[in-house]
């Protein structure tokens, strides 16, 4: 990442010259700057070799085990993707710059920031979202420790700490109070709702043994 | 009979279902991503509308080129909102808007069109008085008493400067609807704290007869008081739909647009001097206090706080003017700014004279309205108890001789909470089946499942047997979620429908089980004649008997006349414990405790859940929000969530909640609880920092910035 192209630089407050708008005006090639991933890509293939966009390009992506078919303008992030063409609106946009976790999926077994993925980037990896978790109208192990432990008032932030909890399961099956607290700072509420999301975690953990990556 | 019904709340011991910690209903769909809020709404054929704000924090439009905007392939509609000659107040303000068939697309558009501004010198912070020249305007004044003599005679005096930022409510789901105006029709999917009125309220900009407009929202990704109105992101919504040829379509603001101009809390700057004598008790008060709530100023603490019939008062207060996004409702308005200034002086005071606060503040709370003096001094030592005071207080200073100072401080508040204006409709179908319907908006309070337990206490029936509808304009009226008056006015207005709605069932079973109506009771899914169980119908079978028809009946909670369902007025007293590490400047939250009063309990624990909620919201204003303004460019700083920091999970210590249920707040009714614990966060910690490192840190929030700059003003 580099600072010293970094827009979001408090010295640098102007609105239309955001972080979003940076990384949706510049493409494949240039997203480089913005995220890591990309960058290492971007060094392995020259952006004159495989130029995609900036119109909008047939993509495929993977959620929850299916081929979804969608044609976005490679600025467009995995979360725009996903709320605003492919109609699953669990993710929600909040901050929309990496901060509050609202968006958060888990992209080939790691937790990520839908907002700050681009959706090409995205390609060949398996994307879990809030609306794979359980079929129906069942409800996944974590959901139904948030609900019975009250993790949730307004719920805008919910969807996103349900799979952030999940995440952080997968990697940490048997959490303590404190491994919870480190681990889900990634993750804003507004309403207040940490008392209940706290032991909620311990408690899907619990449940989720035996049945790991379930 | 023309008796009136008895409506009163079925005695404590009585009850089968309020009083129980019923899970949220809509926890399910909310926990699974499947609930639906109006950002989520995608009808077919959906635009998506993005906002030109200006960059100016004053400057007027002198000219306005949309033409390449209009242009733009994809594009299908813009609106200009602040045409040439518009003199822009604030950054942030609404330019124009473009409604195309992709978001980038809109993006794109709005980039191009041209506008030129004359830029006007700006203001746009308000700690510094002296520099507010002519945007300062006296704002009030009060005298009471002898305050001059009362100083000049005083045993002690103490004095301090003391202030608390605009803070942003910073709503995850921005502002914003999914609104369709075709011909006459008005589709709209808000993001609202008021389903009932909003049509109202967005009609007359319109001119479409209110009739005509229909508000959907079954969730809303928060509000804390910003929420009340349509806003001209409504309207501007409404007419790039009908350009558009009445396709749907899609605002909500950017993070940045929401941070700085859809809402936030007025700061509160105050010199303050108490006069007192040695065994405690404030003898007069005088302050010279400021604020600004935006361009129209705004902000008007209640000075002293709680103790406002301290015997000499001298009070001036000047609001500032500043070119920045205008103030809304926050969450108990004016009411931490008030405990924040009268807490601190009172803790300064009590410093002063070498006293334990917790003996000061249950002196002068002899100030507070007689009824809750000794509410206050009940719960002072209950606080007390929990929070280890005897044990943990210190005199300030002696937090040790570590890096690491530990302190403990003390807040109060107040709320009022009663219920507000609201109808409900209850239907009994003669399949056993009940529809509840409140023109109402759950915020997240819990409201959906309150209601349901009110109807079915009253009906005698097991949860799932209660349909609810709520969160549309075609239900019966209910009113704003605001000033913690719904579950008040929510809760007594079902409790009415059911009690007339069952008035009627017992008319219809009456005949068949031989006895009068009046001598029946609904229990446990049975009609029962009272004191003889063994005489009764099942609830089915009782439905029956209506045939073809089907009792619908209304009941209305009249806010002026609650006949006792609902009352008013929380008290509240707050103590944190923190730990300040005197070489970084960081506070750490260790504990935080509430002793809540309140009425009649409903759900216990989602009553806990509002008082937890309240307090990790108060945290983070304690310890991290501020709006930051930069006087130079005339811009926020921070209107992100990076900058602008929320409290994290790993942030707010141990809460711990003692919410005073008991027969004798019982019979006040129910009170509502969204504000009265949202109050005292700021004045509890900004009073344990001071404990802990012996020196008053006067500004929120409690930054290392902030803290180390309080502990070199001691140390040079």
């Amino acid at each position: 990442m580099s600072s010293r192209n970094d827009p979001q630089s408090p010295a640098k407050p102007k609105a239309r010259f955001s972080r979003r708008g940076f990384i949706r005006g510049v493409g494949l090639g240039g997203g480089a700057v913005g995220t890591g991933l990309l960058e290492r890509e971007a060094v392995a293939a020259p952006a004159a070799a495989n130029v995609a966009g900036p119109g909008p390009v047939p993509i495929t992506l993977t959620i929850n085990g299916k081929p979804v078919n969608v044609t976005v303008e490679p600025r467009v992030t995995l979360l725009d993707a996903m709320r605003n063409y492919l109609d699953l609106t669990g993710a929600k946009r909040v901050c929309d710059r990496g901060t509050c976790g609202a968006c958060t999926v888990i992209m080939a077994g790691k937790t990520v920031y839908s907002c700050s993925v681009l959706a090409i980037d995205a390609q060949g990896k398996n994307i879990e979202t809030i609306e794979g978790l359980a079929a129906g109208n069942n409800l996944h192990p974590v959901s139904a420790a948030f609900v019975s432990n009250d993790g949730q008032q307004c719920g805008y932030c919910t969807s996103g700490f349900v799979m952030a909890v999940k995440g952080f399961i997968d990697k940490h099956p048997n959490p303590t109070m404190e491994d919870v607290k480190h681990g889900l700072g990634g993750n804003l509420c507004r309403c207040g709702t940490y008392m209940g999301i706290r032991p909620a975690v311990l408690q899907a953990a619990k449940e989720m043994k035996g049945g790991k990556n379930g | 009979m023309a008796n009136t019904p008895d409506y009163s709340w079925p005695p404590m011991d009585k009850r089968h279902v309020i009083g129980k910690s019923y899970k949220r209903l809509d926890g399910p769909q909310k926990a699974s991503g499947r609930a639906k809020y109006g950002s989520d709404i995608r009808p077919q054929g959906l635009l998506f509308a993005v906002y030109l704000t200006s960059p100016h924090a004053h400057a007027r439009v002198t000219s306005i080129d949309t033409s390449a905007a209009e242009k733009t392939a994809g594009v299908k509609a813009v609106h200009v909102v602040s045409p040439a000659g518009t003199e822009i107040q604030w950054a942030g303000m609404e330019i124009a808007a473009v409604a195309a068939t992709t978001e980038e697309t809109a993006r794109d558009a709005v980039r191009k069109i041209k506008v030129d501004y004359e830029v006007l010198p700006h203001l746009v912070k308000e700690e510094d008085l002296s520099k507010a020249g002519e945007r300062a305007k006296a704002a009030g004044e009060k005298l009471v008493g002898d305050p001059d003599k009362a100083f000049q005679e005083a045993e002690a005096v103490s004095e301090g400067q003391y202030g608390i930022p605009v803070v942003t409510h910073c709503c995850l789901e921005t502002h914003g609807q999914i609104i369709q105006w075709q011909g006459d029709q008005v589709n709209v999917w808000p993001s609202t704290q008021d389903v009932t009125h909003y049509a109202g309220s967005l009609a007359p900009n319109l001119k479409v007869p209110i009739a005509n407009i229909h508000v959907k929202q079954d969730h809303i990704g928060g509000g804390f008081g910003s929420k009340f109105a349509p806003d001209s992101w409504g309207e501007v919504g409404a007419r790039l739909s009908q350009k558009a040829g009445g396709r749907p379509v899609m605002l909500f603001l950017e993070r940045a647009t929401e941070q700085m101009i859809a809402g936030n809390r007025p700061s509160a700057y105050a010199k303050i001097k108490i006069a007192g004598k040695k065994d405690g008790t404030v003898t007069a008060w005088q302050s010279d206090s400021w604020a600004t709530g935006g361009f129209t100023g705004g902000g008007s603490p209640p000075l002293p706080y709680i103790i406002d019939t301290i015997p000499n008062q001298r009070l001036h207060h000047t609001a500032v003017s500043v070119n920045a996004g205008p103030n809304r409702a926050w969450r108990a308005p004016n009411n931490q700014q008030a405990a924040y200034l009268t807490c601190s002086a009172l803790e300064d005071f009590a410093a002063k004279i070498g006293m334990d606060p917790m003996e000061v503040f249950n002196k002068n709370v002899a100030y507070a309205p007689s009824a809750r003096v000794e509410t206050y001094r009940f719960q002072l030592q209950k606080a007390a108890e929990i929070a280890d005071w005897k044990k943990l207080w210190h005199p300030r200073g002696q937090g040790g001789s570590g890096v690491m100072k530990r302190g403990l401080g003390l807040g109060f508040s107040a709320w009022g909470g009663g219920g507000h204006q609201s109808q409900c409709r209850t239907t009994i179908h003669a399949d056993g089946s009940v529809l509840v319907e409140i023109g109402t908006q759950d915020l997240g309070t819990g409201t959906r499942t309150i209601i349901t337990q009110v109807a079915a206490e009253t009906l005698g029936l097991p949860m799932g047997a209660i349909k609810l509808m709520i969160g549309s304009n075609d239900l019966p009226p209910d009113s704003a979620s605001g000033g913690s008056t719904t579950v008040g006015g929510v809760s007594s207005s079902t409790r009415k429908a059911a009690v007339n709605a069952l008035a009627k069932l017992f008319e219809v079973a009456a005949p068949a089980l031989g006895v009068q109506p009046d001598q029946l009771e609904a229990m446990d899914g049975h009609i029962c004649v009272k004191d003889n169980p063994d005489k009764s119908l099942t609830w089915q079978a009782a439905c029956r008997k209506l045939g073809i028809g089907k009792i619908s009946e209304m009941g209305e909670n009249n806010q002026r006349n609650p006949m006792g369902l609902n009352s008013s007025g929380a008290a509240g007293i707050q103590i944190a414990d923190v730990s300040v590490d005197t070489e970084t400047g960081l506070v750490k939250m260790n504990r935080y405790v509430a002793v809540q009063d309140c009425g009649m309990i409903i759900n216990p624990w989602l009553a806990q859940s509002v008082v937890y909620g309240a307090i990790i919201m108060g945290i983070g204003t304690a310890l991290y929000e501020e709006r930051v303004m930069d006087q130079q460019t005339g811009r926020m700083l921070n209107p992100d969530m990076e900058f602008y920091k929320l409290a994290g999970i790993d942030d707010i210590g141990e809460i711990v909640v003692h919410l005073d249920i008991r027969e004798e707040n019982d019979k006040r009714g129910v009170i509502g609880l969204g504000e009265p614990p949202a109050v005292a966060i700021c004045a509890a910690v900004g009073n344990a920092v001071a404990n802990a490192i012996g020196v008053r840190v006067p500004n929120i929030p409690m930054t290392p910035a902030h803290v180390l700059a309080a502990l070199e003003g001691r140390n040079a």
